[in-house]
C-alpha cells in the first residue's frame, strides 16, 4: 500500500544520503564566543573570495570547543576551535589520547577585557585591587582573613561611587573568566598584600593562595553569566548598578547603551591595549587540526587566510571591528604557511 | 410541612422556598456566586488576550523595522584596468581580483556622488565608505563575475547602506545615541541627511530579508533569513517523510491488530511517555546516535529532521491512534461483514476515515517541530552557516543549514543593535508559517472531519 511505499521510500533516501555524507567539503569550527564575530567575518569574506564553501563558525565557549576538537580525528569532528586563551596542557593531552596529536596554534590577535557599566549610572575607575577586594570570599580586615564583608563600592574603596556592588561576570567555561581572574582579581591580591597573608595562612603554599584568591563570593554579588555578552547587557539593562564584563568590541558596539570604565587610570581602546597600557588584554586563538589539511578541503587556505595582513592586520575588518592586531603577525603567517605544530618549534 | 404552621405571618403563608418570581437568600448567594465565576471566567480570558496583544504588539513594533533596509544608488564605473588587466574577459582572471580590489571603485564612486549632489562636508575616503554596508564590494563583485561584458562602462547600483545609517533612518540610531560610537559621527549623518535630500538615500521594501543569507557581525545590514528558511523546509520534507508513515503504521498495528498483552501495553505507556520527554534530549541522541555513530554530516538538515522525527513521533502516533479509535466499530464489522479482509477493512474504510484527524495532528506535529531549537544547538545548527542556498536536494539536506527558530536565537545574541531587530523581523516570519500551518489544520479538521 501507499504507506508502506512512503516508508520504504523514506528509509531509503535515509540510507542513500548517509552513503552520499562520505565527504564534508566546508570548514567546521567551533569554540569562543569572543572570537566567533572574528570568525565569522574572516569565514564570511573567505567565502565571497575563493572557490571553496563558507566555513560553518559555532560558538559555545573556548572550554566547549576545545572539547569537541579534541574528541578525535575524522570528519565527524570540528576542524579549528577558537579559543580567547592558551590551549592547556591537560586539554593537549585530552585531544592526544583521543588521537589528535598534531595541533597548529594561531594567534590571531589582540583583545581588550572592558568593565562597562549602564550609561545613565555613575562613572568608575577602578584598580585591580579594588575588584578583588569587591569580589573576592575572604579578604584581609585589619591583619585578619574573614569573609568579604563589602556591600557598597564605596565601602571598597572611599574614591567609588556609593553604590551597591552588583558584578556580572563570565562564567567558568569562558576563556574570559581566566584573564579576569588572572589579570585583575589575582593582581589585586597581590598588589593589596593580601597574598602574604593568605599565603601563610595555608602554609605557604603558592597554588593554594592563588586559589584562595580567586575564588570569588557566592552571595549573589558577584553573579556568573554562562551565555554571552549579550546576556550580560540584558542584565545590567534590568539591573542599573551592575557592572559587567564585556569584551572591547561588544562594548564598542553598545556604547549608546553601555559606559567604561578606566582600569589603573587607562581607557581600553584599540591603542591602549596594543601598547600594553591597559592591564587587561588577552590573545586569541585558534587552533588546527593538522590531520585535517588535505582532507578537508579549503582548512589551510582558511587558516592562512584568516592571519593574512589584508584580514587581520592593523587596517583590516577584524582590526575594525575590535581586534586589537598582532605586531608579530608575520611569524604567525609563516607558522601557518609551514604547519609548524605545538611543540615543534619551541 | 412543619413550617407551615409554625410560620408566624397570618393569612397568607410565605414559602420558605422561593418562587420563579422572588428568589430567597440562598438562590440569590448561588445566582451571585455563578456570575462571579463567570467574571473571573471573562477577566482570565481577559488577562489571556492582553497578553497576546502585548506579545504581538511588541513583535510587529520591533520586527517591522527588519523588512525595510536603506539603499544608496550610486553610479559605478568599472575600469578596466582595475578588474580585468589583460583585457581578455577571462572570468579565471577577474575573480581573482578580490572583494579589496572593489572597494575603491566603489569610494570613487561615492564621492562622485556626493561631488554631483552638491553635498557640503569634510569628510573623505574612508570615513565616506563606512555609511556603505561592508557587503557593498561583494555585491559589485557578484554582479561583475556574472556579468563580466560590461567591465569598462558605468553601471547605476543600490547597495545597502551601513547598519548605523540604516537605524539613523528608522530612528533606531539618533544623534545622541552615537556620542560614543566609534561607527559613525555625526559628520556622517549630517552628509546622509544631505543624500537622503537629493534622493540618493532611500528605505525601500527589503527582500533580501526573506531570501538572504546570515550575515557576519561586521555587517548585519544584509543578513536574512532565507537560507534558513530553506533549512527549516528541508528538515520539515524529512520529518514529515519519515515521521508520517512509520507513525501511521505503528498506530494502525497498535490499534487494529496487535493483541491485549502486556507488551502492548508497555509500549503504550512508553509512547505516551516519549510526548513529554524534554526536546534537549533528543538532540543528545541525535549528537550521539546520527553524528558520532553513523557519522552523517553535522550542521545538516538531515540530521536536524532525523532528530526532530523522533520528537514528533510520539504526537503523531497518538493523534492518530486517537482518530482510529473514533471510527465506530460498526464500519469494521459491516466490513467484515461482506467479506473484506481485515487490512482491507483498514485501509478502504477506517483509514479514510480517519485520514482527517490524522493529517490534522501531523500538522500539529510539524508545527511543533518547526518551532524547536534546543535539539539543534548540540548537532551544529546554531551558529554563523552563512551558506548559500541550495542547489540541489542532495545539498538541501546535507551542507551545512541552520532553521528558522535557531537563526533568531543566533541573531538575539550578537553583540550589534541592529541584529536584535532581524530576530524579531525573523519571529514575524515564523509566526507566520505557524500561523498558516494551524489554519490548515483547523480547515481540515472543519471540513473532513466526520463526528458519530
Amino acid at each position: 500500500m501507499s504507506f508502506a511505499k512512503m516508508t520504504v521510500s523514506g528509509l531509503a533516501i535515509v540510507a542513500m544520503s548517509a552513503t552520499v555524507a562520505a565527504a564534508r567539503d566546508q570548514v567546521q569550527v567551533a569554540g569562543s564566543s569572543t572570537v566567533l564575530p572574528y570568525a565569522s567575518i574572516v569565514a564570511e569574506a573567505f567565502g565571497e573570495n575563493f572557490d571553496f564553501p563558507t566555513p560553518v563558525v559555532e560558538s559555545g565557549g573556548s572550554s566547549a570547543g576545545l572539547k569537541r576538537f579534541c574528541e578525535g580525528v575524522g570528519e565527524n569532528t570540528i576542524d579549528i576551535a577558537n579559543a580567547s586563551r592558551k590551549i592547556k596542557d591537560s586539554e593537549i593531552e585530552a585531544c592526544a589520547a583521543a588521537g589528535v596529536t598534531d595541533i597548529i596554534e594561531v594567534r590571531i590577535g589582540y583583545d581588550g577585557i572592558v568593565f562597562a557599566s549602564d550609561i545613565n549610572g555613575n562613572v568608575f575607575a577602578f584598580t585591580p585591587v579594588q575588584w578583588y577586594k569587591a569580589l573576592s570570599d575572604k579578604v584581609v580586615v585589619d591583619g585578619e582573613l574573614v569573609a568579604n564583608p563589602y556591600n557598597t563600592w564605596a565601602e571598597v574603596d572611599s574614591s567609588l561611587p556609593d553604590q551597591p556592588i552588583q558584578a556580572f561576570i563570565p562564567g567558568t567555561k569562558h576563556g574570559t573568566r581566566e584573564v579576569f581572574e588572572d589579570n585583575v582579581i589575582l593582581a589585586g591580591c597581590e598588589e593589596s598584600g593580601d597574598f602574604e597573608v593568605i599565603k601563610a595562612a595555608n602554609g605557604d603554599d603558592k597554588k593554594a593562595a592563588e586559589k584562595a584568591c580567586i575564588s570569588l563570593r557566592t552571595d549573589g554579588k558577584s553573579v556568573d553569566i554562562d551565555g554571552d555578552y549579550t546576556e550580560t547587557l540584558a542584565r545590567i539593562e534590568s539591573n542599573r548598578d551592575g557592572i559587567g564584563v564585556f569584551g572591547l568590541a561588544f562594548y564598542e558596539n553598545n556604547t549608546d547603551k553601555l559606559q567604561v570604565a578606566t582600569m589603573s587610570g587607562i581607557e581600553p581602546t584599540t591603542e591602549t591595549i596594543s601598547t600594553g597600557e591597559y592591564p587587561v588584554s588577552r590573545p586569541l586563538f585558534f587552533y588546527v587540526k593538522k590531520a585535517h589539511i588535505g582532507v578537508i578541503p579549503g582548512l589551510k587556505e582558511y587558516a592562512e587566510f584568516f592571519v593574512a595582513d589584508e584580514v587581520a592586520g592593523p587596517d583590516g575588518p577584524l582590526a575594525e571591528y575590535g581586534l586589537v592586531a598582532d605586531p608579530e603577525l608575520a611569524t604567525t603567517q609563516e607558522a601557518v604557511a609551514n604547519e609548524e605544530t605545538m611543540g615543534s618549534n619551541s | 410541612m412543619t413550617d407551615l404552621t409554625n410560620s408566624p405571618a397570618a393569612g397568607v403563608p410565605r414559602p420558605k422556598h422561593g418562587t420563579l418570581l422572588t428568589q430567597d437568600a440562598r438562590t440569590a448567594k448561588r445566582n451571585a456566586a455563578e456570575k462571579r465565576f463567570q467574571m473571573y471566567g471573562m477577566i482570565a480570558i481577559g488577562i489571556g488576550l492582553l497578553m497576546l496583544l502585548v506579545l504581538v504588539f511588541t513583535i510587529v513594533r520591533n520586527g517591522a523595522g527588519a523588512f525595510q533596509q536603506t539603499f544608496i544608488t550610486l553610479d559605478v564605473q568599472l575600469l578596466e584596468d582595475k578588474l580585468d588587466k589583460n583585457g581578455n574577459r577571462d572570468i579565471e582572471e577577474i575573480s581573482k581580483v578580490s572583494t579589496f580590489g572593489y572597494s575603491p571603485l566603489i569610494s570613487q564612486a561615492l564621492e562622485d556622488k556626493i561631488a554631483s549632489a552638491n553635498v557640503q562636508t569634510e569628510l573623505s575616503g574612508k570615513q565616506l565608505g563606512d555609511i556603505l554596508s561592508k557587503s557593498a564590494a561583494a555585491t559589485l563583485r557578484d554582479f561583475v563575475l556574472q556579468n563580466p561584458e560590461l567591465i569598462g562602462t558605468s553601471v547605476s547600483f543600490e547597495f545597502l547602506a551601513s547598519s548605523r545609517v540604516d537605524g539613523y533612518l528608522k530612528g533606531r540610531v539618533t544623534r545622541d545615541s552615537i556620542a560614543n560610537d566609534k561607527n559613525i559621527s555625526v559628520e556622517q549623518l549630517d552628509v546622509v541627511d544631505q543624500l537622503v535630500e537629493s534622493g540618493s538615500i532611500k528605505k525601500t521594501f527589503n527582500l533580501s530579508f526573506i531570501t538572504g543569507a546570515d550575515a557576519s557581525d561586521q555587517r548585519p545590514e544584509s543578513a536574512g533569513i532565507g537560507v534558513a528558511m530553506v533549512g527549516s523546509l528541508f528538515m520539515m520534507l524529512v520529518v514529515l517523510a519519515l515521521a508520517l508513515p512509520i507513525g501511521v503504521a505503528a498506530s494502525i498495528y497498535l490499534e487494529e491488530f496487535a493483541p491485549k498483552n502486556w507488551i502492548t501495553d508497555i509500549i503504550e505507556v512508553n509512547i505516551s511517555n516519549l510526548a513529554a520527554v524534554p526536546s534537549i534530549v533528543f538532540g543528545i541522541l541525535g549528537l550521539a546516535v546520527f553524528i558520532n555513530y553513523m557519522h552523517l554530516p553535522m550542521s545538516a538538515p538531515l540530521v536536524g529532521g532525523l532528530v526532530l522525527t523522533l520528537m514528533t513521533l510520539p504526537t503523531i502516533i497518538i493523534s492518530t491512534r486517537a482518530s482510529l479509535k473514533a471510527v465506530p466499530p460498526s464500519i469494521r464489522d459491516a466490513a467484515l461483514g461482506v467479506g473484506a479482509s481485515k487490512m482491507q477493512s483498514v485501509f478502504h474504510h477506517v483509514l479514510p476515515l480517519a485520514a482527517p484527524g490524522i493529517l490534522t495532528g501531523t500538522i500539529i506535529g510539524l508545527a511543533q517541530a518547526l518551532g524547536e531549537t534546543a535539539p539543534l544547538l548540540l548537532i551544529g545548527m546554531v551558529g554563523f552557516i552563512a551558506s548559500n542556498a541550495p542547489d540541489s536536494v542532495a545539498s538541501g539536506l546535507l551542507s551545512p543549514n541552520s532553521a528558522m527558530p535557531a537563526q533568531i536565537y543566533e541573531w538575539a545574541k550578537r553583540a550589534d543593535p541592529a541584529f536584535y531587530e532581524r530576530a524579531w523581523g525573523g519571529i514575524i516570519i515564523l509566526l507566520l508559517f505557524l500561523i498558516t500551518m494551524n489554519t490548515v489544520a483547523v480547515i481540515l479538521r472543519r471540513r473532513f472531519e466526520r463526528r458519530w
